[in-house]
């Protein structure tokens, strides 16, 4: 099986090879118009089936590896330092993401596998395809050359082959990391299918936005994937890592972060050129930087560059990022200099106060929260270069730096939806604005009597509580503005049809999925701020607890009921067993059962967090260890308020993306399914349209 | 003047004294440094973040920080001491010292840049549009669009 994989990734490169020389030959012939020994058209055909053969072949080889790590075969290096015979099943599939060799062959399945769904979908837009095409298999190219020579997953270890491998990393033994890598990998490799139609786009002077159009699903599609991904990752060190919080401002995590920042800013400054023309260059510039930022973050990760908790992926293999990173900014550079005429813009900003100049402040913000996260990840190296010595940049300096872009961002996200194309009348303003501003205000001073001091910033030096109240007032600014779009159509078509309110917003959903979908993502979005300002009120407690001993921490009283140890193939644990009461009123709520975990494979230990989550706060509580002199249970317990908003906000978003993927229903058969005439009325179609 | 002065300054010395005067709670000052300290074991972790079972340095680094809080050492004073024994990556962040300064003011200067720079351009750009001549509208469409814009409210 590890030749049959070897084989099959040498395969996949020299069709890719093959798909880049012939698309690129076929589409030069077809620029120049001159004639060939085959026709072009022909040639790009050929080319656009090695491509989808590839696919195939990539596939053979992954397939390859997990078979490797469902058969125990340890002749293959990489299933000895990445499994074990006690694994269990769904592990030994994560196997094939959870070292540096197999991340890279995903990377590559999975580019190849997007390039397999373009190239089969080529009748969308012949010729455009043919560039996404050959820009795609030039970027397989790197990747087949990764797994197919300096990070080949199927080398064979020299000697006899051990009996069992040195299993799994504890911290991905979770069932989060059999999903959490490829979908964050679906995220970033999926940029690429939009940075190829753009840079195609770009080099045969595309006449319109259509590629625009081609490209939106694409990109929301990824978008959407990445998202998923770096909360799935958030939730993982959340549940895993036990330090009580599910944000560290790692390397790793910020890699993730900036592309999901100016792939954001994309999405939203994209509307500004299919509706007016503008900011053609600039939206451009935002896929190309997406995308060079996916392979930036997968360079300072895996070359060692910056330290990272994930070290497990760091090797030698960063120069090819930088290379392959330098070409592809020269291509992009190149490309943009000849032929810049193209994407001049039709208009210009009319007036700050407008739709257009909300979308260019929420794109400064994103770009300026990207460059924070960039500008941090980098500082220590600069500083060594610099100074001599490299420093920290953690936690306090992003919360610093960081925290008041985003309220800024959740700022711009409230009034942006409310101000009209071009410009904004002080009517419109004053009627769109009072309500939200109102239940702002309200909000800000409800929660002073409630504990949320914002003055403590001044008394204390702490910024938490004062950066809380106001993201909590601005969530309500924006929760009504929101709300208010959503009634304020619904009535029209409520007045018009008859129906009740709820089926009003659903039609109306229905008419403008983009427009009213984007709004349940803001809402998401709300949702998760709120979720994060509850950092700034965690408590935590540690005690060593001897039986039926209390710890007190918010409203709950915890009691060790037992603590104890077992074992199984796979790992030994201690654990204990504690009851969680009502402070007040003693009633028993629940029972936790963290554990300290020792892997018998890997020989590390690892904690696991026990958590009781409700939606004012979780209980998450860790075995810290056994206190040496007694033996007993050393409990850290947090109280973390909010937190369980932050996922809903998540699966709000996801539905949020998948209704604006959702295509429009037509005004016309919204008014046939609810008898009314063809014609529809004015007000009815400006409903679902205005505003988009 | 006078009146302008106890605006200003009487709020502004409320606000220093109570700055100054701070919390002296023992068990905040302990989680505040200690979220300014990295753990000393390479797990580039916060100091009171580290989760590293059986880790060599948080304990020893948590003692002395107690130690030096106990004692009355200023906090600025603890943080050097932390710099002097384990080097300057034990800060979690950056001081505001020499070429660190840039580490804190170049964000948000640049977003600041941004922002002006987006202000002067639209600035820019208003100013040399030229007015449109008035083109006639036929009836029936201003109708249309006034009915939509009075029933939408848009």
């Amino acid at each position: 099986m590890p030749a049959f994989g070897s084989f099959s990734l040498l395969v996949a490169l020299v069709l890719s090879a093959y798909c880049l020389l012939a698309g690129g030959v076929a589409l030069r012939l077809l620029a120049t118009g001159r004639t060939a020994a085959i026709a072009p058209e022909r040639l790009a055909e050929t080319a656009r089936r090695a491509g989808i053969a590839s696919f195939l072949a990539t596939s053979c080889a992954a397939f390859a590896l997990v078979w490797a790590a469902f058969t125990n075969d340890f002749s293959v290096a990489y299933i000895l330092q990445h499994s074990n015979r006690a694994l269990p099943t769904p592990y030994k599939f994560a196997a094939l993401w959870s070292g540096q060799e197999g991340s890279l062959l995903l990377w590559a399945w999975l580019l190849t596998g997007y390039g397999f769904v373009l190239r089969v979908r080529h009748k969308v837009d012949v010729s455009l395809t043919a560039y996404a095409s050959t820009i795609l298999a030039g970027i397989q190219v790197f990747f087949l050359l990764l797994v197919n020579f300096p990070a080949t997953p199927f080398s064979l270890v020299t000697g006899a082959v051990p009996p069992d491998g040195n299993g799994l990393n504890p911290l991905l033994q979770y069932p989060e990391m059999v999903i959490h890598p490829p979908m964050l990998y679906l995220g970033y490799v999926g940029f690429a299918v939009p940075f190829a139609f753009a840079l195609g786009a770009l080099m045969m002077r595309y006449p319109g936005e259509k590629w625009i159009h081609i490209t939106r699903r694409w990109t929301m599609v990824t978008w959407l994937f990445l998202t998923v991904g770096i909360f799935l990752g958030m939730h993982w060190a959340y549940n895993v890592l036990g330090w009580g919080g599910y944000w560290g401002w790692d390397p790793v995590e910020n890699a993730s972060l900036m592309p999901w920042l100016t792939g954001t800013a994309f999405l939203h400054s994209v509307m500004m050129q299919e509706k007016r023309g503008m900011m053609k260059s600039w939206n451009v510039w935002l896929i190309f930087s997406t995308f060079l930022l996916a392979i930036l973050g997968t360079l300072l990760t895996r070359s060692g560059l910056v330290s990272s908790v994930h070290a497990f992926a760091q090797s030698a293999i960063g120069t090819w990022f930088w290379v392959f990173l330098v070409i592809v900014l020269g291509v992009c550079t190149f490309t943009y200099i000849l032929q810049r005429d193209h994407l001049r813009t039709e208009h210009h900003l009319e007036s700050l106060v407008s739709r257009e100049s909300s979308f260019a402040f929420n794109n400064l913000i994103l770009l300026a929260a990207c460059f924070t996260i960039l500008w941090g990840t980098l500082f220590p190296v600069l500083s060594e270069y610099v100074q001599g010595y490299r420093v920290t940049v953690s936690a306090p300096w992003y919360n610093r730096i960081g925290v008041p872009v985003g309220v800024l961002l959740l700022f711009v996200t409230g009034i942006g939806p409310l101000l009209a194309w071009r410009s904004t009348s002080m009517r419109s303003i004053r009627r769109n604005f009072v309500i939200p501003g109102i239940a702002a205000l309200v909000v800000a001073i409800a929660l002073i009597p409630l504990g949320v001091h914002p003055w403590t910033i001044f008394t204390t030096g702490e910024q938490g509580a004062f950066y809380a109240w106001i993201t909590f007032a601005l969530a309500a600014f924006v929760i009504v503005a929101i709300f208010a779009e959503f009634f304020r159509g619904a009535r029209v078509i409520q007045k018009h049809t008859g129906q009740n309110l709820f089926l009003s917003v659903i039609q109306l959903t229905r008419r403008n999925t983009r427009r009213y979908g984007g709004y349940l993502v803001h809402f998401g979005v709300v949702l998760i701020f709120i979720g994060f300002a509850g950092q700034a009120f965690n408590q935590s407690k540690e005690m060593t607890m001897n039986y039926k001993q209390s710890m007190f921490i918010g409203p709950y009283r915890i009691e060790c009921e037992d603590f104890s140890q077992d074992s199984n193939a796979n790992y030994d644990t201690t654990f204990a067993l504690l009851n969680v009461y009502d402070r007040n009123s003693g009633k028993k709520i629940t029972s936790l059962s963290p554990e300290l975990r020792f892997y018998t494979a890997s020989q590390q230990p690892q904690t696991m967090v026990a958590n009781y989550s409700t939606p004012a706060w979780d209980l998450y509580v860790i075995f810290a260890g056994s206190d040496p002199a007694t033996r007993q249970p050393v409990v850290k317990a947090f109280l973390n308020p909010l937190v369980m908003w932050i996922w809903i906000g998540l699966v709000l978003t996801i539905f949020g993306t998948v209704i604006a993927l959702v295509p429009n229903l037509s005004a016309a058969l919204a008014a046939q399914r609810t008898r009314l005439p063809a014609a529809a009325p004015a007000d009815l179609v400006a409903a679902g349209k205005a505003g988009d | 003047m006078a009146r302008l002065a106890r605006f200003i300054l009487l709020p502004l010395l409320v606000v220093v004294g109570m700055v100054t005067l701070g919390s002296a709670d023992t068990e905040a000052r302990f989680d505040r440094l200690g979220h300014k300290l990295m753990c000393a074991c390479g797990c580039s972790q916060v100091l009171l973040s580290c989760d590293h079972v059986g880790c060599p340095n948080l304990a020893q680094e948590t003692q002395e920080l107690r130690a030096a809080i106990a004692n009355g050492t200023g906090d600025n004073a603890i943080l050097s001491a932390f710099q002097a024994e384990y080097g300057p990556t034990v800060l979690a962040a950056p001081w505001l010292t020499k070429f660190n300064i840039v580490a804190w003011i170049v964000p948000p200067a640049l977003l600041l840049i941004g922002f002006a720079g987006t202000f002067l351009l639209v600035r820019k750009w208003r100013l040399r549009s030229v007015p449109m001549p008035d083109v006639p509208e036929d009836t029936h469409s201003r109708e249309i669009r006034d009915r939509i814009r009075r029933e939408t409210e848009i």
